[in-house]
Order: C-alpha cells, then structure tokens, then sequence
C-alpha cells in the first residue's frame, strides 16, 4: 500500500496541511503539523510570481524569498522531514518555472531523493503535461492534479488521466484563502469526480475553520488547509509551532467527528 | 535547426512555437482559455468580425497609418533609406489601440460584460480604457503601485475614461505584478469578464490573437512599400518588450526570404550587469504568465526585475513566437541601452519634427546604426509604434532640465 492509499484509507477524511518552505522555522513547524495529526503534508516551493495565491500565501512566498530560500534549501526541508517521518505523504506544491528550471528530470530525481512522494505543479494543466509529467511518474512520483468547478465532464477524463495519488478539488473559481464554496456544491462535484475515478478526492480553497473543514469531510476524501496555518506563521513567528499543532489538532478532532 | 517551409504558420494547434508558447494556466482557467479559441476561430472566419473591424480600424483609429520617408534622418546617417511606418498617430498614440479594438470586438461576441487588463507604462491601459468607453463596458486596470506613481498623466486619462485603476502592491509594484494581479481577479470572475492581454505573450491563444491583430501594421506596410518604392524593404526593425508591435510588422514579411528582420530590446544601463530588460538575450526559457518563453530569472528560477527608461519594455519576459523567431535564426535581435535609446530619441526630434516614444526610441538607435553600415539603395522600415508625450517628462529628467 503506498503512503498516499494508507493516509486516504482511515476511518475519517484525511487532513491536508499546507505550508510555504523557508516561512518562518519550517522543520519545526513541519513537525507540529505532523504532531498535530496531518494525514498528508503539503510543502509549498516560494516563487516570486504565485498568481493563483491570495494575499496570505503571496506574502508567505516573499517572506520566504526575502530570507534567501533556494530550491536547494526547499530540498533540504523535505529530506530532513522525510528522516524524522517516514510515515507521512509528503507533496511539493508550486508553480512551474522553479520546478523546470534545471529540466524535469533533474527536479524529478532531486525529489524523489528527498523522499517526496507527489508533485502538485498549479499552472501545468494536462494539456503541458509533457514538461513535468513524464519525469515525475518515471521517478514514482505521483503527479497530483487540480479539478475546479470550471473543470466541466467533458474535460474531466483529460484531468484524471495521468494524475496518482489524489485529486485536489479546488473549491472555488478563485485564488487561495479566500472565500468557501457552498458545501452542496462541493458534495455534488466531489460526487461528480468519484465517478470518474477511483483517486481519493481532496478538497481545498477557503478552509479555514475546523467548523468548515468538518463540513467538508463529510464529502470528500480529504480537507486541505492552507492559509490559515500560513496566517498563523506569520502571526507568531517563532512561536508558530505550539499555535500550528493546536489548530491541526482541532481540525483533526472535527473531522474525525464529522463522520461519526 | 532546419528551416521551415513557412515562418507563418505557427502556433500548432496547442499553441506552441516549436519548444514555446502553450497554455501553462492554473485548471480554473484552462476551460476558459479553450472557450476563447474556439469563439476566436469562429470569429476569424466570419466576415461580419472582420467587416466590423476594418471599419473601427478606419474610422476610430485612424488606418491606414501612413508610410513616412524619413528624408532628412537619411540624410544625417549617410546610409540606407530609412523609412516609417507611422503607427504613432493611432488614436491614443501607440500601436496598442489595435489589438484592443480586436478583442473588445471577441468579449462582445462572447456575451463578456467586463473588462480587465494589466498595464506598465499605462499604454495599453489607456488604450483598453478607450475601447470600454467606446462600447460602454466597465473596466478595471491593474497597474503595479510604483508604475501608478511614475506614470500619472496615464492613469489620469484612463480614470476620465472611466476606468477604475487598481494599484497593485503585490511583489515587486511593477508590471510583471500587475499581470499576476489580472490573472488571480480572471479566475475568480471567469463567468462574466474577459481580459484584454496588451502584448502577444500569455497563454494560447493570446500570442497568436494579438499578432493578428497587430499584423495590420505589417500587412499595409508591405502593400505601402511596393507602391511607393516598388519593392520590398532590405530591414525590417521594431522596439521589443512584450512583443506585439515588433510581431505586427514582422510576420507580414516573415516568408519574404529577402527581408532581413531586427528587433531590438531594452538594455538598460546594460547587458553585462542585472539592470536590464531583454529576455531573449539575457534571459533564459522557463515558464511564466500562461506560456514558455526566455525569462529574466535566477538559477532557482524566480522572476528577477527588469529594468529600463522605457516603462513599457521593462518586463521580464517576451512573447513566445519571438522566442521562436530568434532560435529558428529567422529574426537576428540586438539591445540598446537607455543612454542609446535617448540619443535616438533626441536624434528623431531634430531631424524629423516628430517626438517619438521611447520604446521606439531604442529600435531608432538601431537604425542609426545599421543604415550606416547599408548603401544608399538599400531600404529601412522601422516601425514608429508610439509618440512621446507621455516621455517628456523622464527625458527631462535624464537630460537635467527642470519644465
């Protein structure tokens, strides 16, 4: 059983946390996620550039940048990560040009030794798959693919083809952190796309309460927060951790409670 | 690399320039870039678009724009014929107004009800304001907080146009963020609104579309050349920062083997340091803004400023078919410094009455440069794509004169 089908195969939806490499203490933080009870971490690559992030992940990236983080240091985070927990599902999440930079194969081979066990690339839709895909599932890497609510039946085959380990259901025409979809409407596209797949269906965008994140887990396979813990980090610092592990916490218990 | 049959028929139907171009767009867009191209396809080949076109291009905008023998300018370099074509007196100034003209005429046909656009040096901000003024669309304008500073005359005349102006203080202030800015505002509202790209860089089929549409200029010059000198011109040169005036002029051409072709990027206070802007020869490929193209970047890939006196060629990429164009070898492409772009500027002032903008002020400097080097019966169509007004003020500047 791979990582990602033993993180999706508990009694309750899994948690998805998410924060920007190189933002604030991120080993330690990494770990209060993990403390906290993340089923599946998220580490986000900086760029200067992120044009589908809302104002807490942007400023999240340039904090990042501003403190001198490279690809290399990124890298780091999620070896180091991998050491301490071999258990979690770790997924690099960004946007393409750094993922690129020194070719696919290259980024590909680095991630798969850093342990990394999927790749979420925001503007490489299937249409440009050639520029990552292929190096990433040669490497075992699951290339982890958006579906949004414009991402008609028509076009949903083309999006699921080639994608492994889940699909991230993007909740709202938008960009990060902003506002939540209507719960319905999540269930049905949730529905919609499990036709269509035997992939665990996650769902993020808008997640920012465990009130929230227990609504979707009734729905979906999975719940992704974001800018919540990204607000957090900036907020405290330092002091990120305790905060960080306090909120996964609560998420966890809810949507632990939300099937019960 | 092999040369192709035709340099005119790219993009393929992906919308890639051999290695370049695409649709590198978040998923949310992706349907809505797929429903341009198909209601673009549709409008290309139905005569009702193209009539209602011509007759804004003719009536509104003033073409044919004419083409100019600059006699004296000749006479100073000692060299070829240099000759313009005059796309500076368009309504509002610039090229830009062309393009404009032609998606405003698609977001009606798709039923959009508002409009948004990114702008530099405010340009293509005044020109989209022009057009959502013409036929009654709201229109809002992302321009980076710093250009908003540096640029007010502009952002004036796009407000009494209607426009809401949006600073965006997001990264670096500058262009390249007011560009983000229009993406994130396009995916949250893609039902109703239709975003205007002023150059021809972006996601398929962006490039493509603003080519054409500016290939009006190209496509006049061509038939104005051989009607007043008889043939056609021995070097095209056009001013190079998204692209699009330097691709309407050229692609006309691109299968006359004859025509050799020059474009010209923003070398800043110069090529061996960071404080310039020409991507294709200081840059490298990777992916940014919805396509693959040469970049300012560093080795980790992150997006580096460009810089430039001339606010509208200081962005760190470039259209993908000049990507194209300068690999295939078809296009040679050089860079001039701001210091060179200024004497160009001056140089046009003196010897021809007309006040050109500075972005063209570079491809200037390059025509000083190669007439010198041609005979005089060799001939050079350099394309005046912008006045400059709105420049007055920076020249000044540089020049240390107080107005």
């Amino acid at each position: 059983m791979n990582k990602f089908t033993a993180a999706f195969s508990k009694p309750h939806a899994a948690f998805v946390a998410f924060i920007t490499a190189g933002d604030g203490d991120t080993a330690a933080n990494l770990d209060a996620l993990a403390a906290g009870g993340a089923d599946v971490i998220e580490l986000g690559m900086p760029f200067t550039d992120p044009m589908a992030d809302g104002p807490a992940i942007q400023a999240a990236n340039l904090r990042s940048l501003g403190a001198g983080t490279t690809t290399a240091d990124v890298l780091q985070i999620a070896t180091d990560f991998r050491a301490r927990r071999p258990d979690i599902p770790l997924v690099l999440m960004g946007y393409a040009n750094p993922m690129i930079r020194r070719g696919p194969e290259w980024f590909a081979q680095s991630a798969a030794k850093a342990g990394v066990d999927g790749v979420i690339c925001v503007d490489i839709p299937p249409e440009e798959d050639d520029a990552l895909g292929p190096a990433l599932r040669d490497q075992g890497i699951a290339p982890i693919r958006l579906a949004t609510p414009t991402t008609d039946a028509a076009r949903l085959p083309q999006v699921l083809e080639g994608s492994q380990g889940f699909v991230y259901y993007v909740s709202v025409a938008g960009i990060t952190g902003k506002q939540q979809a209507a719960t319905a409407s999540i269930e049905e596209n949730v529905a919609r796309i499990k036709q269509s797949t035997d992939l665990p269906v996650a769902v993020g965008f808008g997640v920012r309460t465990p009130e929230q994140a227990a609504d979707i887990a009734k729905v979906a396979d999975g719940v992704v927060v974001g800018s919540a813990f990204i607000d957090l980090v900036e907020k405290f610092g330092q002091d990120a951790p305790a905060k960080l592990q306090e909120l996964t916490t609560a998420m966890v218990a809810a949507i632990k409670d939300a099937r019960a | 690399m092999n040369s192709p049959n035709s340099f005119r028929t790219q993009p393929d139907d992906r919308g890639h320039f051999g290695d370049f171009g695409g649709r590198y767009v978040a998923e949310t867009l992706m349907p809505l870039i797929l429903d341009l191209e198909r209601e673009y396809r549709a409008a290309q080949v139905d005569p009702a678009f193209a009539a209602e076109f011509d007759d804004l291009m003719k009536h509104y905008v003033g073409r044919p724009s004419p083409l100019y023998y600059a006699e004296r300018l000749t006479e100073a370099l000692g060299g070829a014929q240099v000759w313009f074509k005059r796309d500076e007196l368009n309504h509002t100034g610039a090229h830009k107004i062309n393009n404009c003209i032609g998606q405003i005429l698609l977001a009606r046909r798709m039923g959009k009800t508002r409009i948004i656009a990114e702008t530099g040096a405010g340009q293509h901000g005044v020109a989209t304001a022009t057009v959502c003024a013409r036929f009654g669309l709201p229109c809002v304008i992302y321009m980076g907080a710093e250009d908003v500073k540096r640029q007010s005359p502009n952002v004036f005349r796009m407000k009494l146009l209607g426009a809401e102006v949006v600073p965006v203080t997001s990264g670096g202030a500058t262009l390249k963020d007011a560009m983000n800015e229009g993406l994130r505002d396009w995916v949250a509202n893609v039902h109703d609104t239709f975003y205007i790209i002023g150059t021809a860089a972006g996601p398929h089929p962006y490039p493509e579309m603003v080519r054409n549409f500016q290939s009006v200029i190209g496509t006049e010059a061509r038939a104005q050349m051989l009607e007043r000198a008889g043939r056609l011109p021995d070097l095209l040169i056009a001013c190079i920062g998204g692209g699009s005036n330097a691709l309407g002029l050229f692609h006309p051409f691109l299968d006359d083997a004859d025509v050799k072709m020059l474009g010209v990027e923003a070398a800043g206070h110069g090529l061996d340091g960071d404080e310039h802007a020409a991507s294709l020869l200081g840059g490298a490929p990777g992916v940014l803004h919805g396509n693959k193209t040469y970049l300012l970047q560093d080795e980790d890939g992150q997006i580096t400023e460009g810089h430039s006196i001339s606010a509208g060629l200081d962005y760190p990429g470039i259209g993908p078919e000049h990507a194209w164009l300068k690999e295939s070898e078809r296009v040679e492409y050089t860079a001039v410094t701001d210091n060179e772009a200024l004497e160009g500027f001056q140089l046009l002032c003196r010897t021809e009455g007309i006040i050109p903008a500075l972005e063209p002020s570079h491809a200037i400097a390059a025509v000083a440069d190669r007439a010198k080097q041609m005979s005089e019966d060799q001939i050079i169509l350099m394309n005046l794509c912008g006045r400059g007004d709105k420049d007055i003020f920076t020249v000044a500047e540089k020049l240390g004169v107080e107005i």
